[in-house]
């Protein structure tokens, strides 16, 4: 993109907030529409990002991409694979057309997360545009920064609701010298703890998956992915599969899996029910299978990526069920989200768990808006995607 | 002492004398005796932090055990409208912890217990004054340790490293505090108490955690933190490779790491420290060298000799004139050893230095370092460069007699050029030392007025009335003509004992 084609792309999203912020009615702001079905219901005028497109700095030796918030993750993923280098922390695309901003946005990090840091941790800098139509830059394109709040790492996960990106700095890092995967057939509760002992140990864990029935004692199938040195990847694949008496995977098979978990295209993510939803749990480490047993008419099968720390589970769409799981998550000291919602589920429930809602951040809420009203006065990202 | 003037006139005395009654009356049933001091034999060493050249008597400085009485003493200057110091160890680099004229001095040194350490979710919770090296020492015997490593980490305290989102030698591979912390549980100026983040992943809500991180004691009182422990490694070598030219040694820097490998450390020191330390060390550093690289991998025995073999590979090809590989623990300490004493060594060849804390993309640190050469000769004065190669931070020591005042402004000048020269290659005024109130005039610098104006923002989101420290880190437009920096008065250091850097 020339610079003048990018000053006018900037010029028409600031005439686009400023008149929004007169006539004081929200924006949903969209890339590539790969995750319009994320988060709460907002359906206002659109802006899209998806022409502001292109990479504008790269520099492997340096290890950080800067480029448009429209630039296509392949495209960013690809550039990057040509060098050897990568997007550590594995965001998910859920469609072709994902986008760098779309993907900060929703801050969602994929099977890497578990070992790397999520999205957050890698943005270093970003240009964005608030409701009052100024351009701003923030962070920068270093590692080490610590001039003024770090207020470009607010951006991540915030869909939307803060201010619109225009332009962000991600870390990338080296791609793993080498890789391997493994499987075998456990119980959860031996997985899980296995895993933490695992995670405490020098070894190149990279991401783990276990999907089984949610019973402690049930078997599941549990794929662990080491990633690193090619000594250090040998050494723990022969010490894990005789302790697991696992089996390594061909590499293809292997890449298959982890992009299908990412993309939530395994069998037991896809035929999601029209009137189902599809939850989320983040837990502590600390926690160990979960008693479903109060909590309806839930699926039996459920997904563990993280080392447990990230579950999935299917079941009905009615308040009562995720107010259970809320709770049952909240319990342990996490927290639960309706993830996806099947065609026909009313599509204005609220998918998050509210500060409200846990006795430790319900100070948060005043501290949120305050900060949302300083961004954003007249209310131009308003939608309350996130709440 | 030249600095001093960045200090407003006293106010008047007897209102300050009021205040200072009013304030320890109100402080007195809540804390225990020895918790409140006001006389000034009792509070001149809160005067300042570790930088000494900035000095100023706050009204009283409150010791709190518990974190209701944190919340007990907030509210009532809050309903007072004192502002508040926080403060750790006081060790910071830049003045965040200075006190302000008519404020409290909040220390958070007597709370310093390791509340629980878990083997199991390698997570450990500890108090704001638990020192950073004392997590490492107290989870050694699980064969786990705390990542960042702060050069002051035997004194520093995590409450600090929260505030000042600390880094360290190791950083480039293990991130820094924001990287390493899970939850951050704090009171806000109000009393009320909140927690940021979380054991699960993925707190709901914005990630305000991520601007509480770095904050300097601007938006609420750090009480208690999780941190992440990770494995220790079992092996760490360190290479040491000499160039001919300043610029093959940065090119080696940018080679190493387009080669895909990422150094657990990667320090890079000129031809004028490496001699102003061998003197000092006996590292058995080559003298005639323009630069040394050191260069270190960590991980299992296996990675090691892997990764170690990789670097040299890179590093002769990128023209390293001499190569030597750390042969064992000792060796490898006597390699650093030089490294981690460019302070003191500064020291013996000048009166004063003035330390400066940019970043910038490593393939300009040629560049940079080239520049800084011109600077010597504009300016009269000599430089030390010291980085930390790896992620571009470099922290350069202007060698200046601060009893000559025309050799202090000369070194002002040469620092603020270099700062600019940072901003200017695509990089940052300050990479690890915070803004305090050091660096508060160059952040005008570095962010236009639309920026500094959000910083208040966010400041006012947490912290509406404006108390908690608020004369630091972010400039009003007002500031925005003066000046401030670090130096070091006559070679002393206020706790010499600690290593820099």
């Amino acid at each position: 993109m020339g610079s003048s084609d990018s000053q006018q792309q900037i010029d028409s999203f600031r005439k686009q907030i400023l008149e929004a912020a007169k006539t004081k009615t929200p924006l949903s702001i969209e890339g590539g529409g790969t995750k319009t079905w994320y988060g709460n219901n907002n359906q206002f005028a659109k802006l899209s990002t998806k022409n502001y497109s292109g990479i504008l700095d790269y520099q492997p030796e340096e290890l950080v991409i800067t480029a448009c918030a429209g630039t296509p993750l392949r495209e960013i993923e690809q550039v990057l694979a040509e060098k050897n280098q990568m997007l550590a922390f594995e965001p998910p695309h859920f469609g072709e057309q994902a986008t760098l901003g779309g993907a900060i946005a929703a801050g969602l990090a994929g099977p890497a997360r578990i070992s790397v840091g999520n999205l957050r941790d890698f943005v270093l800098g970003a240009r964005i545009m608030d409701g009052k139509g100024q351009d701003l830059s923030f962070g920068g394109k270093v590692m080490k920064n610590v001039a003024g709040y770090d207020v470009s790492r607010l951006m991540p996960g915030s869909l939307g609701t803060l201010a619109l990106i225009l332009e962000a700095s991600v870390k990338v890092l080296p791609k793993p010298a080498a890789s391997s995967s493994i499987r075998c057939q456990i119980t959860q509760a031996a997985a899980l703890q296995s895993l933490n002992k695992s995670a405490g140990q020098p070894l190149p864990l990279s991401a783990s998956c276990w999907i089984g029935a949610n019973q402690a004692d049930s078997f599941g199938e549990l794929t662990i992915r080491m990633a690193g040195a090619e000594a250090a990847v040998y050494a723990a694949k022969v010490s894990l599969c005789s302790s697991l008496n696992a089996k390594e995977l061909d590499s293809q098979e292997a890449e298959t899996f982890w992009t299908q978990l990412r993309e939530q295209q395994l069998s037991a993510f896809i035929n999601l029910q029209a009137d189902e939803t599809l939850y989320r749990l983040a837990l502590p480490a600390a926690c160990g299978p979960l008693d479903l047993g109060n909590v309806g008419n839930i699926s039996s099968e459920i997904i563990l990526e993280w080392h447990g720390q990230e579950r999935w589970i299917k079941g009905p769409s009615d308040d009562a069920t995720f107010a259970a799981l809320k709770q049952l998550a909240n319990a342990h000291g996490g927290h639960a989200m309706r993830f996806r919602q099947g065609a026909k589920v009313n599509p204005a429930n609220q998918r998050f768990t509210l500060l409200s809602e846990q006795t430790h951040s319900q100070a948060l809420e005043p501290i949120q808006a305050r900060l949302r009203a300083s961004f954003d006065p007249s209310g131009v990202f308003a939608t309350n995607r996130l709440p | 002492m030249v600095a001093m003037n960045m200090v407003a006139p006293p106010p008047d005395l007897a209102i300050i004398s009021a205040l200072q009654t009013k304030l320890v009356n109100a402080l007195r049933p809540i804390l225990p005796e020895d918790g409140l001091l006001w006389e000034p034999e009792d509070t001149i060493p809160y005067e300042c932090d570790g930088l000494a050249a900035y000095r100023r008597m706050p009204l009283a400085v409150a010791l709190p055990e518990t974190e209701a009485q944190v919340s007990e003493i907030l509210k009532i200057c809050h309903a007072m409208t004192i502002p508040v110091v926080p403060r750790g160890s006081g060790t910071g680099l830049s003045g965040g912890a200075m006190p302000i004229a008519q404020g409290l001095v909040l220390s958070l040194a007597k709370l310093k217990k390791i509340v629980s350490i878990d083997p199991f979710t390698r997570t450990a919770v500890v108090q704001p004054g638990v020192r950073n090296l004392a997590i490492s020492e107290a989870v050694a015997h699980l064969g786990l340790y705390y990542a960042p490593d702060p050069s002051s980490q035997i004194a520093c305290s995590i409450g600090g490293n929260v505030n000042e989102n600390s880094g360290g030698v190791h950083c480039l591979k293990y991130g820094l505090t924001l990287q390493n912390v899970l939850r951050v549980r704090a009171v806000l100026m109000n009393g009320e108490i909140v927690e940021f983040g979380g054991l699960a992943p993925d707190a709901p809500g914005l990630d305000l955690m991520s601007v509480m991180i770095g904050s300097e004691g601007m938006l609420a009182v750090v009480t208690e933190v999780t941190v992440k422990l990770v494995p220790k490694p079992k092996l760490a070598r360190v290479i040491m490779a000499s160039f001919d030219d300043i610029e093959k040694g940065g090119n080696a820097v940018a080679a190493i790491i387009a080669a895909g490998i990422i150094p657990a450390g990667l320090e890079m020191m000129d031809k004028a420290t490496t001699r102003a330390v061998e003197e000092f060390v006996h590292a058995g550093y080559d003298l005639d060298a323009e630069a040394i690289l050191l260069c270190e991998s960590d991980g299992t025995p296996e990675e090691v000799a892997e990764e170690i073999e990789r670097m040299t590979e890179v590093l002769k090809k990128s023209g390293a004139s001499g190569i030597q590989i750390s042969r064992d623990e000792s060796e490898r300490l006597k390699f650093w050893s030089g490294r981690k004493n460019a302070f003191p060594a500064a020291g013996r060849l000048a009166a004063d230095y003035y330390c400066m804390d940019g970043t910038i993309p490593r393939r300009h640190i040629a560049t940079l370092l080239k520049r800084i050469q011109g600077m010597e000769k504009k300016y009269g004065l000599g430089c030390l460069n010291v980085f930390h190669a790896g992620d571009g931070n470099m922290h350069p020591l202007i060698l200046f007699n601060g009893a000559d005042q025309d050799e202090w402004h000369r070194a002002e000048d040469f620092g603020s050029e270099i700062l600019e020269a940072c901003v200017e290659l695509g990089g940052t005024i300050t990479g690890e030392h915070g803004v305090g109130i050091e660096k508060i005039n160059t952040m005008c610098i570095q962010f236009g007025e639309g920026e500094r104006e959000s910083f208040w923002g966010v400041k006012s989101a947490f912290d509406p009335d404006k108390l908690l420290n608020p004369d630091k880190a972010i400039p009003t437009l007002n500031r925005c003509a003066e000046y401030g920096r670090m130096r070091v008065s006559k070679g002393i250091l206020p706790h010499p004992e600690l290593e820099r850097f």
